[in-house]
């Protein structure tokens, strides 16, 4: 029996100066498995999102991402852990604009080196790179070495997964990716994402506010039925 | 650094100006190298010189620098008596008062162009002509040839006094061109040479400093058969047959009983000099540090001004598993990079004017620019910048440091 993706006991998050703003007794996503977590924006989705990406750190409780305990961690190490296994896709403005489609996608592996370990040799990690652009429907080479300021956001959106699949990490969290498509796109876009996920077993944490995609997912969360502090609106960005 | 490259035009306006304040550093720099050198090298092979008692700095002014004026004389006798003295080598006896066209007469003899020695050994050289002949030969030095455009044969005519426009000039009594010096980048540049005995026969017919009426003057040809052995000169330069014996002589000449005389050794004097010219040279200095600063900041400017719309790649970066060291040491390289690009573009800026100016410069002024190289002080400079650069950099990296651990991975754009 493997160990679960994410594991969180009691945490609780406060800013310093402000009031709670997320306390959870318990919250497991399995191996493999894909959640909607659905919230408000102000119901602690960011900062939820930043404890388990370990940016930030829980005044309280334990969290452990793919067995291993973020508490036990120094920032050095959940940074590096984050790059190494966690691929983020933002709701927009995902990409570094004066680097190619290629170069994004390509981009951690400039920060932590084992996140390619898989493709050891670098022509190989370019191929990965562009396989994964090419399975997310930007097939047109001649694409890939624009700039990312020519792509629609369907297609920047596209390349962020790309950059988040790169290197096969466990998990996958997405903050909105698709709220900023319109509705065809967006069933594209999730279908497309579902599927490389799967094919290379990571765990999805998908965040969004749009309940009409839970659906499609193994699982739909309530953020707002989990989290115990009381959300005044608009707390957290 | 294709952060950087992104927002090149900023960045090479920033390097522009880092380069240009740089270049300026260095240019000042080694335009008060060379001062110093050609300041220094002005006279060498003399060890003392020797005038009316006054201060050491007046007379190496007038002596050697053609600055200022005589407050006395030296009598014939003394010269004499000093010039004649065993242990003395040569002399060499300067006489002024008198002046062409703002350029001052220097009379003297023979052993002028014979001992006079500057820039370490260098001889003086006709570039045309050779040393005066006639009663009323001159000796032009190079500067004033060319500023004046005067060839060998011209005739030329001394004003008394030092004024650039005199209204007594000694018309009576022309002098032919003998001789045009070589350059030296010294004041002998500056000079007009004439015989002591010319001195003598310009002055001959006047009264107390006052050109007498035409019936009572005396012609050039009159002037000849008269006896022309000054009775004073202005100065003049000693060197000993040895070395040891310079203090004696100096102390002795200090102490002469016939007249006041002051005998200073020229390298004190010209550390004396030296001293009073270097506040000024100090603050041509300080002032293109600030300039180098003001440089540095814009620079800082420049980088701090794009951190803000850099948070949301800065966040990007984070999310990608970038530690906030990571941010930090991206900003400081860029401060780096910058500082480095900016100094490296001053110095081939700097060499390039150089390389373009030296010819100019040597042949107009004398000054002679080492082209090459940069002196152990050039470089401690240079890497001062590059630090100072770091340490300013050092606080927009720092606010990004912070941006980074505040923001987390929320892009707050």
């Amino acid at each position: 029996m493997t160990t679960p993706a994410i594991e969180l006991r009691d945490v609780v998050f406060g800013w310093p100066t402000g009031p709670t703003v997320l306390d959870i007794a318990r919250f497991d996503v399995a191996r493999g498995e894909k959640v909607f977590v659905r919230g408000a924006s102000g119901s602690g989705k960011s900062t939820l999102l930043g404890i388990i990406g370990g940016v930030l750190q829980p005044g309280r409780g334990s969290l452990r991402v793919l067995g291993t305990e973020l508490a036990n961690l120094r920032p050095g190490a959940r940074d590096r852990f984050r790059g190494d296994h966690i691929g983020f896709i933002f709701q927009m403005f995902n990409l570094i604009p004066y680097l190619s489609v290629l170069d994004n996608v390509l981009l951690p592996v400039r920060f932590t080196p084992h996140r390619g370990a898989a493709f050891v040799a670098a022509g190989a990690l370019r191929a990965e790179a562009r396989r994964l652009l090419v399975a997310l429907g930007l097939h047109d080479p001649a694409l890939q070495k624009r700039a990312v300021t020519e792509l629609s956001i369907g297609q920047q959106q596209r390349v962020a997964a790309a950059r988040a699949l790169l290197g096969s990490p466990e998990l996958i969290i997405a903050d909105e990716p698709t709220s900023s498509l319109d509705y065809d796109a967006r069933a594209d876009f999730l279908q497309l994402l579902m599927q490389e996920c799967a094919r290379s077993a990571a765990t999805l944490l998908f965040v969004s506010h749009d309940t009409s995609l839970g659906s499609l997912f193994d699982r739909s969360v309530s953020l707002r039925e989990i989290n115990r502090a009381a959300q005044p609106a608009g707390a957290a960005a | 650094m294709r952060s950087l490259w992104n927002r090149r035009g900023t960045a090479l306006l920033t390097i522009f100006s880092i380069a240009v304040s740089v270049s300026l550093l260095l240019g000042v720099q080694k335009m008060r190298v060379a001062a110093r050198d050609s300041f220094a090298n002005t006279v060498s092979g003399v060890h003392l010189i020797v005038g009316a008692r006054s201060g050491p700095l007046n007379l190496l002014l007038y002596s050697i620098f053609r600055v200022g004026d005589a407050t006395a004389n030296v009598s014939w006798a003394s010269y004499q008596k000093i010039a004649r003295h065993p242990d003395v080598e040569w002399t060499i006896p300067i006489s002024l008062g008198d002046s062409h066209r703002g350029f001052r007469v220097v009379g003297t003899n023979a052993d002028y162009f014979a001992h006079y020695q500057y820039g370490g050994d260098r001889s003086l050289r006709f570039a045309q002509g050779k040393p005066f002949a006639d009663l009323f030969d001159v000796v032009l030095g190079a500067e004033v040839a060319r500023q004046l455009g005067y060839k060998l044969g011209d005739e030329i005519i001394v004003a008394h006094g030092l004024g650039r426009v005199s209204f007594s000039q000694h018309k009576d009594k022309p002098f032919h061109v003998a001789g045009i010096l070589a350059a030296t980048g010294t004041p002998v540049d500056r000079s007009v040479h004439v015989s002591l005995e010319a001195i003598s026969a310009i002055h001959l017919d006047w009264q107390n400093g006052v050109q007498p009426a035409p019936w009572a003057r005396i012609g050039a040809a009159q002037a000849r058969q008269a006896k022309l052995t000054p009775d004073s000169i202005t100065a003049f330069l000693v060197r000993m047959k040895e070395p040891a014996l310079i203090f004696t002589m100096e102390r002795s000449i200090n102490q002469y009983r016939g007249e006041p005389l002051s005998a200073v050794i020229p390298g004190v004097a010209l550390t004396q000099l030296w001293d009073l010219v270097g506040i000024a040279d100090t603050a041509l200095t300080i002032v293109a540090a600030f300039v180098v600063l003001a440089g540095l900041l814009g620079m800082l400017t420049a980088i701090l001004t794009t951190l803000n719309e850099r948070r949301r790649e800065m966040a990007i970066m984070r999310a990608m598993g970038a530690r906030p060291a990571h941010i930090f040491s991206l900003l400081m390289a860029e401060a780096g990079t910058l500082a480095l690009l900016g100094v490296l573009a001053g110095v081939a800026l700097t060499f390039a004017l150089l390389a373009l100016a030296a010819p100019l410069i040597s042949q107009r002024y004398g000054i002679f620019m080492q082209p090459g190289g940069l002196s152990g002080m050039d470089l401690s400079l240079l890497a001062g910048i590059v630090g100072v650069a770091l340490l300013l950099g050092a606080y927009p990296a720092w606010r990004g440091y912070r941006n980074t651990l505040n923001d987390g991975l929320s892009m707050r754009v």
